[in-house]
């Protein structure tokens, strides 16, 4: 009940829902801790970039949204990521369940030993129980979301591991995409691929955007400006500076963000 | 500098690389052919030996009686079949399952490494100790030998074959591939059945193609199990003739058609695992995991 008054005043105070409040987060590996009291918001229906150099935290911050470092013995979380209002680092939390709303595009392309179909199909089987017909257009209203309809209708039966590299990453979308997630985490989703298929990857981004909330962590400033609303500069594991994406590029607050989106550091 | 790194023979740092070069390819090239020239002489005087003997009596009629004429092996040809055909049918599913209980938690779990070290221990156990075993457990307590003895004892050799195999072929698929498939929602046993072994499908059929292989040929377990049979049988549940032993007991055999038969024999087996190994090989060629 307060929390859910809590998100009608912040969203009376600026217009904007937010999908996650992170407050306070912790990571460590092992011992090694790897984000410091990190604490931002992610708007709905935004894209939030995530820039920094090398080793600075953002893939580890993002992985934390999904909790996809639970994979691993000994990596832990501390601290809260509100999502929707409940707080996902708690104990019991239906992992599958949050992994299916909040999907995950990885840096290198990841097609499943199976049909460009079945790559698709996967995802859906798991939570719905679609008629063929109805799989059908499922599989192919994701395909023309990632931009690869037009590219793979006529072999859809051929294996996923066929494709180019950057036809995989925009199959991988479409499966992100095919299981209507709430939220979608990229973790340098361009960083793999040759301009045209980067650009395509960009242009669907800007129209995921209208129905999806995206986090993106990339190492290409000029993708950072080019797609998102908002920006998080990480160094070192800290957040040092967290706003819209036309302030932290023209007038950043910190001397360190300047340093860094203006090549002088990086 | 540049001095230093000009390939040119009066430079005495490439001169002495040159010559360690020259040395440890003679070396490799020598133990490469001492391994092939065996090979070849054992393939060799199988094939002189082995075709000689080779005819359509070999597989259409059963093991002479001492002293008569012609004969052939179909009895221990089915035997042998029935007998391998058996313990594949044991082996792969246990194997293949353990394989995928290691791989998916071998690194946690205490049990599961101690089985790794167990499945190692057995993969080089001597075989005659295997059929000594299923001899003691099965055979003296039923009283008599039996193809399910034989095929159990087979079993017992090809299982650790088929879970290393399909250990290792789980080990090389990327943690990226399995993150992808969990970051949809899926949980662990879809991700390790539908994923994980999916992607190296190619590899685990290799390594039953392997067990099977080397089952084939095996002879000291099957002399303590499934024993002989001088007859076609079917009944598995009885002695039944096989392969392996009939070239043991006719290659030392006084009689000039018996140790025709061992050759023959012994050619058909080792064709047979030949030929099984080609085809895993370019089955497992064909589908590498990248």
């Amino acid at each position: 009940m307060n929390t859910q008054l809590n998100q009608e005043n912040v969203i009376a105070m600026n217009g904007k829902r937010k999908t996650i409040e992170i407050s306070g987060l912790n990571f460590f590996y092992g011992k090694t801790q790897s984000l410091h009291n990190v604490s931002l918001d992610i708007h709905e229906k935004q894209v939030t970039a995530f820039i920094g150099p090398s080793g600075c935290g953002k893939s580890t911050l993002l992985r934390t949204l999904n909790r996809m470092y639970d994979l691993y013995p000994g990596q832990r979380a501390e601290g809260a990521i509100l999502y929707r209002g409940r707080n996902i680092l708690e104990d019991g939390q239906d992992l599958n369940m949050l992994r299916a709303k909040v999907g995950m595009v990885f840096q290198k392309p990841t097609p499943f030993p199976m049909s460009i179909y079945d790559n698709i199909a996967f995802g859906v089987r798991l939570y719905e129980d679609l008629s063929k017909g109805e799989m059908d257009e499922r599989v192919e209203w994701a395909l023309k979301k990632a931009a690869l309809w037009t590219e793979v209708k006529d072999k859809l039966t051929k294996s996923g591991l066929s494709l180019s590299g950057g036809q995989q990453q925009r199959l991988c979308i479409a499966r992100g995409v095919a299981v209507k997630p709430d939220v979608l985490l990229l973790d340098e989703p361009t960083s793999a691929l040759d301009p045209i298929s980067t650009s395509k990857v960009e242009e669907l981004i800007s129209e995921l955007k209208q129905d999806y909330t995206i986090a993106i962590v990339t190492h290409n400033m000029q993708q950072a400006a080019r797609c998102s609303d908002y920006t998080a500069y990480m160094y070192l594991g800290e957040l040092v500076e967290f706003g819209e994406t036309d302030q932290i590029f023209m007038n950043p607050a910190r001397k360190e963000t300047q340093d860094y989106i203006t090549g002088r550091f990086g | 500098m540049s001095q230093a790194l000009e390939k040119s023979p009066v430079n005495p740092v490439y001169r002495k690389r040159l010559l360690m070069h020259r040395v440890g390819m003679a070396l490799s090239v020598g133990a490469m052919s001492i391994g092939l020239i065996v090979l070849a002489w054992i393939l060799l005087t199988l094939a002189v030996k082995g075709f000689g003997a080779l005819n359509l009596n070999m597989f259409t009629q059963t093991t002479p009686a001492p002293g008569s004429e012609g004969g052939g092996l179909l009895n221990a040809i089915i035997g042998s079949v029935m007998i391998v055909v058996l313990s594949t049918l044991i082996s792969t599913p246990v194997g293949i399952l353990a394989g995928i209980y290691l791989a998916e938690y071998g690194d946690e779990n205490k049990v599961a490494s101690i089985t790794r070290f167990v499945t190692d221990i057995m993969l080089s156990a001597p075989s005659i100790v295997i059929g000594m075993f299923v001899w003691a457990l099965y055979v003296a307590t039923a009283k008599h030998y039996s193809g399910y003895a034989g095929s159990l004892a087979l079993a017992l050799i090809a299982i650790p074959v088929v879970v290393r195999t399909t250990d290792n072929m789980l080990r090389l698929v990327p943690n990226s591939l399995l993150e992808a498939a969990f970051a949809l929602g899926a949980p662990r046993w879809k991700v390790a059945m539908l994923v994980r072994l999916r992607a190296v499908k190619a590899g685990v059929i290799t390594g039953v193609l392997l067990a099977v292989a080397r089952i084939s040929g095996e002879t000291a377990p099957l002399l303590f199990t499934a024993l002989n049979n001088q007859f076609i049988s079917f009944n598995m549940n009885a002695p039944m003739g096989n392969l392996p032993g009939k070239i043991y007991d006719f290659a030392m055999s006084p009689y000039d058609n018996w140790r025709a038969l061992a050759w023959g024999g012994a050619l058909l087996v080792t064709f047979s695992v030949l030929a099984l190994n080609i085809l895993s090989r370019t089955l497992f060629a064909q589908k590498a995991p990248n």
